[in-house]
């Protein structure tokens, strides 16, 4: 009888429903990574288990290159980001409403509102003025940095890496901060001693949200970028024009497993706190 | 008065978890409950009284027994399929809704005529004074407001069946007197069978026709509030409406003999020993020594205003607590210390039946 | 307020823009400013090899929905962008609502699992909205193509004894779409949810309800400020998409996106690709404001 008990918030068909999402949430992915063991060259049939693929990957210069170049550049943007957005938290967290606060949080929010295509379109054309301005100057050297790119990077991750630090400012204790004051702390010291490192594992989070937003750029890095400076994500968007080997699942793998395990990370960092 | 049954419970049982974690809210609970009547389901929390309101209303279903409605199961009637309504703790008002749609909700999806859910949404209004609110949201009214409106919407559709779960432990004191009345008033003037549950004993004395007390989700005594008052069948019922004392004892003929070695005059069927029980109101105190009267001494006094309780001891070491009329001004009182003879009203003392 | 008080305000208020002072430059380097760049361009004349003319014209804004034929000198309506608009905006439509409509049971689905399993569901739902979009396209690319998961299931059940071919048509944009930004109509669906109180869910049984009628006229209007939420962080990007048409359109199902970048790319014409970037920005911002107008209205007066 109490099988045929009436549920309240069950829904016909609900439950049904999301099962069904998840398990398409993750089949494709589940038979992409599949296919990086396959042995056969070709990605319609199976030929058996192997690491070909991944010795393959491996070898290639263009891919170990690109693998070089993403993580430069997303060690470089996750710690700009991070450092500048852990300021702009302090700043605007914690006091009483001020002017142009609006204005703020729609700054560095607007890479989250801007569609990827228009930022890139503009930051192309911005770079590309930059570049011939070098130049004319003498300067052109320093056009085949990856300075553009990170700067490109630097700007999009800040919301990333803000929210975090934010989240974990607004639920700290004003109390321990008048605390340090009390106990004869001046106030660099209590941001030194107190208030930085309880605000660690909001800006370690940050940091890695950073990270693995700008490792996955596509769009942006595609415009911005100079001749012979493809990224993981942009390489690989190159090579899907071209004949398709399982080549592609392995690096695709690689990536995907690398953002697995900061995602883990991420989420058992931020859980602790609460 | 008729005595037909509205709602009846046979041989409830609600057990929550699986196994040997298994938990009885509700370990085998029948009750009838008659038409018209204000029954009220009185216990502490956890007693399983808002579980069987639960099983009636059907957002639950027991484990085993049954739930009947005027003589018809019901066990597996959904909740939207019952002649009954529920006034939520949270009063669940909707929040997209305005005070109207929310007492017209029911008569609406029961498919009644427009014209008749905004008669009646009227009436209802009425019947709980807030006409002129009609149009408000329902987050902008008070804590009372939102009360009548919870009233008025699970009133509207005329249910068999008035289901309260303890609607007035969010009011403060005044209101919550005032409410008392104002349902009382209204299950007269409706003539609906409400169920009521509260662990507040002093609101179930006020308001019921008649008291179900529970504890641990057992039924342990149904009757008038007098009855539950006067004649209480176990320690737990006796202690948990109004204040007692408990004093041991052993039956002997004509009577019960305390521990001190008085005997009183109490009617029982019972044999050994027993538990006797005395409202302090009905504890008297007389000259120390005089005939008939238990000896005690005063341990100490509480003063309540019009009232004092007086502590006292028998010889046998047994608390006795007294309620007397505070003296008047000027009038020297019973002090500390102080020696006393102690007498119960005539049929006050009540011997437990377990 | 005294003189001492007000010192201290300005003071903080000083603060507040110091400290956020990097992070705005980085901001008006990379992502602010490049915009005014992009509207200026927008009323240039276009360059021979692509990139522009330093002189004055409404060309690119005109040239979005009118092109001058090249022997007339007549101005005539642009089909072909229009269809690319109506494209854009059908696919994104679609994907919206039908990523609501699978969406729904899926955040309810999680809302209500027990509180220990609940951090799980919704992890599950997580990994899909961080991991690569690139990747995610790929992925049902893989599932799409000739000789993909589909047709393989298709044909070994014996649905179909031919492949259909879905990939580079618009059906497979719009499964693409909906594939990767499922997360984002399912997150702000389920703060809602979470958010609401399901004993409603009671009072609407208890007054008669059926499970359509609880569902329709208690839950949905409820927690609309979450499928607004939902539907905008779906259709924004969807409207801007660029890698998923560009993946699984194969380059003939063009979106807005794929058309901007056409303009600069190609070298066609960039006052053009520029006028087309900020009409796109605006319909955004416009949707954003209608978001912002609604969530206001609806925490002031649901209270």
């Amino acid at each position: 009888m109490a099988e045929r008990a009436f549920h309240v918030a069950r829904l016909p068909g609900f439950a049904t429903t999301a099962i069904i999402v998840f398990v398409a949430l993750y089949l494709p992915i589940f038979t992409l990574v599949a296919y990086s063991f396959n042995a056969s060259t070709s990605l319609a049939v199976w030929g058996g288990f192997s690491l070909d693929w991944y010795a393959k990957a491996w070898d290639n210069q263009q891919v170990k290159d690109a693998t070089i170049r993403s993580l430069i550049i997303a060690s470089f943007a996750a710690a700009i980001s991070t450092t500048v957005a852990t300021m702009a938290a302090l700043g605007t967290t914690r006091r009483r409403a001020f002017k142009g606060q609006t204005l703020i949080y729609v700054a560095i929010n607007q890479p989250l509102m801007v569609p990827e295509i228009v930022t890139a379109v503009a930051l192309m054309i911005v770079f590309g003025l930059i570049k011939v301005w070098l130049t004319s100057i003498g300067m052109g050297g320093l056009t085949t940095g990856l300075g553009y790119l990170i700067l490109a990077h630097s700007a999009f991750c800040i919301p990333f890496a803000y929210l975090p630090i934010r989240a974990r400012l607004e639920g700290m204790d004003l109390t321990l901060e008048t605390a340090a004051a009390d106990l004869y702390a001046s106030p660099w010291q209590t941001f030194r001693r107190v208030t930085l490192p309880l605000l660690a594992p909001g800006m370690i989070a940050g940091a890695m949200l950073a990270f693995v937003i700008s490792l996955d750029d596509v769009v942006i890095t595609e415009f911005v970028k100079s001749g012979g400076q493809d990224t993981l994500p942009t390489y690989m968007l190159g090579q899907m024009r071209r004949q398709l080997t399982p080549e592609i699942n392995a690096v695709s793998t690689m990536l995907l497993g690398l953002t697995v395990v900061l995602l883990t990370a991420f989420f058992l960092l931020t859980r602790k706190k609460t | 008065m008729t005595e037909a049954v509205t709602i009846e419970a046979r041989n409830a049982v609600k057990a929550f978890g699986q196994g040997d974690h298994a938990v009885r809210a509700l370990d085998d609970v029948s009750i009838q409950i008659r038409k018209g009547e204000f029954f009220t389901l009185l216990g502490p929390s956890g007693c399983g009284k808002t579980t069987l309101l639960r099983l009636i209303a059907g957002f639950e279903m027991p484990t085993s027994g049954a739930i009947l409605l005027d003589g018809a199961d019901i066990t597996e009637l959904p909740p939207n399929k019952r002649p009954v309504n529920t006034v939520f703790q949270s009063y669940a008002l909707f929040p997209h809704l305005s005070v109207a749609e929310n007492v017209g909700f029911g008569l609406t999806m029961q498919g009644r005529p427009k014209a008749e859910v905004d008669r009646r949404v009227a009436e209802m209004l009425a019947l709980v004074k807030l006409e002129t609110m009609a149009g408000r949201k329902t987050s902008q009214l008070s804590g009372g407001q939102q009360q009548r409106v919870a009233l008025a919407r699970a009133l509207a559709p005329q249910p068999k069946v008035l289901l309260l779960d303890e609607p007035l432990s969010a009011l403060d004191l005044k209101l919550r007197k005032e409410m008392q009345v104002e349902l009382k008033r209204l299950q007269t003037e409706t003539g609906i069978t409400f169920i009521f549950v509260t662990h507040d004993q002093e609101e179930a004395l006020t308001m019921s026709d008649r008291i179900g007390v529970m504890s641990a989700g057992k039924l342990q005594q149904v009757g008038s509030p007098k009855d539950i008052y006067t004649r209480p069948v176990n320690r737990f019922v006796a202690s948990f409406i109004g204040e007692t004392n408990f004093m041991n004892a052993t039956v002997v003929p004509g009577g019960v003999k305390l521990g001190t070695g008085d005997v009183i005059e109490v009617p029982t069927t019972r044999p050994g020993a027993v538990t006797v029980t005395v409202r302090p109101e009905q504890v008297r105190l007389v000259a120390a020594g005089e005939a008939g009267a238990i000896a005690a001494s005063v341990k100490f006094l509480v003063y309540f205003g019009t009232d004092t309780h007086c502590h006292l001891e028998l010889a046998d070491g047994t608390e006795v607590v007294a309620r007397l009329q505070s003296p008047a001004n000027g009038e020297a009182g019973i002090e500390s210390g102080q020696s006393v003879g102690l007498r119960f009203a005539p049929g006050a003392a009540q011997v437990l039946e377990d | 307020m005294s003189a001492a008080e007000e010192r201290i305000v300005r003071q903080s208020t000083r603060n507040a823009w110091l400290l956020s002072l990097p992070a705005l430059i980085v901001l008006i380097a990379a992502a602010s400013g490049p915009l005014l760049i992009v509207l200026v361009y927008s009323f240039l004349t276009p360059g021979q090899h692509g990139n522009v003319v330093w002189e004055f014209s409404t060309g690119g804004w005109v040239g979005i929905l009118w092109s001058q034929d090249i022997f007339t000198q007549e101005w005539v309506l642009a089909d072909a962008h229009l269809t690319i608009f109506w494209r854009s905006l059908w696919l994104s439509l679609l994907t919206t609502v039908f990523t609501f409509v699978v969406g729904f049971p899926t955040a309810w689905f999680i809302a209500t699992r027990p509180l220990k399993e609940r951090a799980l569901w919704l992890f599950l739902i997580t990994i899909p909205f961080w991991t690569n979009l690139l990747i995610r396209t790929y992925a049902i690319n893989e599932v799409l193509r000739k000789e993909g998961l589909m047709n393989t299931v298709l044909m070994g059940t014996g649905i179909t004894d031919t492949p259909i071919e879905v990939l580079y048509t618009q059906t497979a944009i719009f499964i693409g779409m909906t594939y990767v930004y499922l997360p984002l109509m399912v997150l702000p669906l389920f703060a809602a949810i979470d958010r609401f109180d399901m004993r409603l869910l009671e009072a609407g049984y208890d007054l008669y309800a059926s499970r359509m009628q609880v569902l329709r006229r208690v839950i949905l209007p409820i927690v609309k400020p979450g499928i607004i939420a939902g539907s905008i962080l779906v259709f924004v990007p969807s409207l801007g998409a660029y890698v998923t048409p560009r993946v699984l359109g194969g380059g003939k199902q063009m979106m807005i996106g794929n058309f901007i970048e056409l303009q600069f790319l190609q070298g066609k014409n960039w006052p053009l690709g520029a006028a087309l970037s900020m009409l796109l920005l605006v319909i955004v911002m416009a949707a954003l404001l209608v978001y912002v107008r609604y969530a206001n209205k609806g925490s002031s007066t649901h209270g």
